[in-house]
């Protein structure tokens, strides 16, 4: 087995004028859950496209199980699942009819494929929507079914690109399971999400990417490293909260205050923050303190920092009406 | 095995999804009926004029039935992205593509028989020669999807690629000898017939039905030859190009 699953190596794609992926490098190993982490349009989905055999890259480098695919993309086909970002399954054919189609594209003779098919659906809870056309399935239910699709050959490499994105909370729980379940089972994932605790809680390294270009790459307990033992308080004042840093800077030295708008300041330590000392203080100079509460350090934080990109706005982007699913 | 298994699905699951629905298969039916009926009437000369009519029906409802159907079930595949199921297959491009257009061959071949079968009750088709007939009806069905497939390459919309269709399929109706001989055309149109595949078609099809053939039967077997390979390792060239972009 190569040491690597996936090594890409500068890799650079532009579509017209439009630069997709500025030289992008990173491995995964083998059994590993890798995660690409980043806001809309920032080359998430053309990654897993070139990787694929989709889309062909301008330069680089793609190594599929020490495949050489950056020539050939469809090279090393037979090792891969995708689920794409849009549930694009046949909707004229049922659930149990597409699955088996999928299967049989992967060269399954046919009692393998009835029964893989079966328990996927069973895995998935769409037994009873077996014999339904995909056309008429809920969001979640075509989510499901795709990521079924994906991995009813068992793919020794697994790409899912925003399996969760836009569907309702018990289906994206299912998908993020059987994530995690196949991730046990050895088989090697590349994730794409712009759900940053989606990545946190299920993958084993992460790579920032935005505009092209990976900003940072590493496990998830390394990139929170900056923002482990810090303690962070966030108040809620509803008067002179913009006073708030110059009132309390020569009684808290060690405290850092950032006025966050108008209402919100966030108070940040080395050491432990007394609640109770801080809250009395403000209020006997004048500010009224309506909330105050420990905040726990999140990849979000990190996140935010290497990229300056907000996680909401990444959230928001993709939840806008029309958004693909 | 793996291949053939992949294959074999690919044009069951077409022929299950888009060639035998009940529309399709009445399209089948009506375009040639439609067609004989009009050109019968036209003719005026009776029911003696089928032989001399069977060989432009049965190329125009090949023409129309593979051109119809492919274009428009490959290019709504694509623009719904269930085509790239396919592109991700592990199947070499080209075997891929014979297999998606497999259906539409079989199609159009079945297209071709439903006038002769209409025909067998009204005429005398004695001076048939199936053994020429059969190939050549193929050969026309293999060319006219490829002309389908290139089409739907080059457009993005189903609307598109009816339009597109109609721009190659209405002039070679008339420009192919189906029934008006190009010997007939005006000098400065008759190069353009030569550059249509259909005329080939045409031509074996006049020799298969009633030895009235122009040209040598391998020569328009050779060109419609030809024709088959070009239309597809260009359409195969602009997938390449245009989808694993």
């Amino acid at each position: 087995m190569p040491a690597a699953m996936i090594e890409v190596r500068n890799l650079r794609k532009s579509f017209g004028d439009v630069r997709a992926l500025a030289g992008a490098d990173f491995d995964v190993a083998p059994g590993e859950l890798f995660g690409l982490l980043g806001p809309n349009g920032a080359g998430k989905t053309t990654t897993i496209n070139l990787l694929t055999g989709l889309a062909r890259p301008d330069s680089g480098a793609i190594r599929i199980a020490g495949i050489d695919c950056a020539r050939d993309p469809k090279a090393a086909q037979h090792l891969i699942g995708v689920v794409p970002d849009e549930s694009n399954l046949y909707p004229e054919l049922s659930g149990f009819d597409n699955l088996c189609f999928c299967g049989a594209l992967y060269g399954l003779p046919r009692e393998d494929r009835k029964n893989r098919a079966a328990e996927l659906l069973e895995v998935f809870g769409l037994s009873d929507a077996a014999a339904r056309k995909f056309a008429g399935y809920s969001k979640g239910m075509k989510r499901k079914l795709t990521m079924a699709a994906g991995i009813i050959q068992r793919p020794q490499i697994l790409f899912l690109d925003e399996p969760t994105t836009g569907i309702d909370v018990a289906s994206a729980r299912r998908i993020r399971q059987m994530v995690a379940d196949l991730r046990r089972s050895g088989t090697t994932i590349l994730l794409t999400t712009h759900y940053i605790e989606e990545a946190e809680r299920l993958c084993d390294r992460i790579a920032f990417l935005v505009a092209g270009r990976i900003v940072r790459t590493d496990t998830v307990a390394n990139l929170m490293q900056p923002v482990q033992g810090r303690h962070v308080l966030q108040l809620r004042a509803s008067v002179r909260t913009a006073a708030v840093p110059g009132l309390c800077a020569s009684e808290f030295p060690k405290i850092r205050f950032h006025v966050l708008d108008d209402e919100r300041i966030r108070a940040e330590s080395r050491e432990p923050i007394r609640v109770g000392t801080l809250v009395r203080f403000l209020e006997e100079q004048g500010v009224e303190v309506a909330e105050a509460r420990i905040v726990q350090p999140t990849l979000e934080e990190v996140f935010v920092r290497l990229t300056g990109v907000e996680a909401a706005v990444m959230q928001k982007e993709k939840e806008k009406p029309g958004s693909r699913a | 095995m793996k291949r053939w298994i992949a294959c074999w699905n690919i044009i069951l699951k077409d022929m299950r999804t888009y060639y035998l629905k009940p529309p399709n298969i009445s399209w089948g039916l009506i375009f040639p009926l439609a067609w004989t009926g009009m050109f019968f009437i036209r003719s005026g000369a009776g029911l003696d004029s089928v032989p001399g009519l069977l060989p432009g029906v049965m190329a125009i409802s090949v023409l129309f039935g593979t051109t119809s159907m492919l274009a428009v079930t490959v290019t709504f595949e694509k623009k719904s992205r269930s085509f790239e199921r396919l592109l991700l297959a592990p199947i070499p491009l080209g075997l891929l593509m014979l297999a998606k257009t497999a259906g539409a061959i079989l199609f159009g071949t079945m297209n071709a028989f439903v006038p002769v079968v209409m025909a067998v009750f009204l005429a005398n088709l004695s001076a048939v020669s199936w053994t020429v007939l059969l190939p050549v009806v193929v050969l026309i069905a293999v060319s006219s999807t490829f002309l389908g497939l290139f089409i739907a390459v080059s457009v993005s919309e189903v609307f598109e690629a009816q339009t597109f269709s109609n721009f190659f399929r209405f002039p070679m109706i008339f420009l192919c000898g189906l029934f008006f001989p190009i010997a007939q055309l005006p000098a400065w149109l008759r190069p353009l017939s030569y550059a249509l595949p259909l005329t080939y078609g045409a031509d074996a099809l006049h020799e298969a039905t009633a030895r009235a053939g122009r040209l040598p039967l391998s020569l328009d077997v050779a060109v419609l030859a030809v024709f088959c390979l070009a239309l597809f390792l260009v359409s195969l060239r602009n997938i390449k190009r245009k989808w694993i972009a």
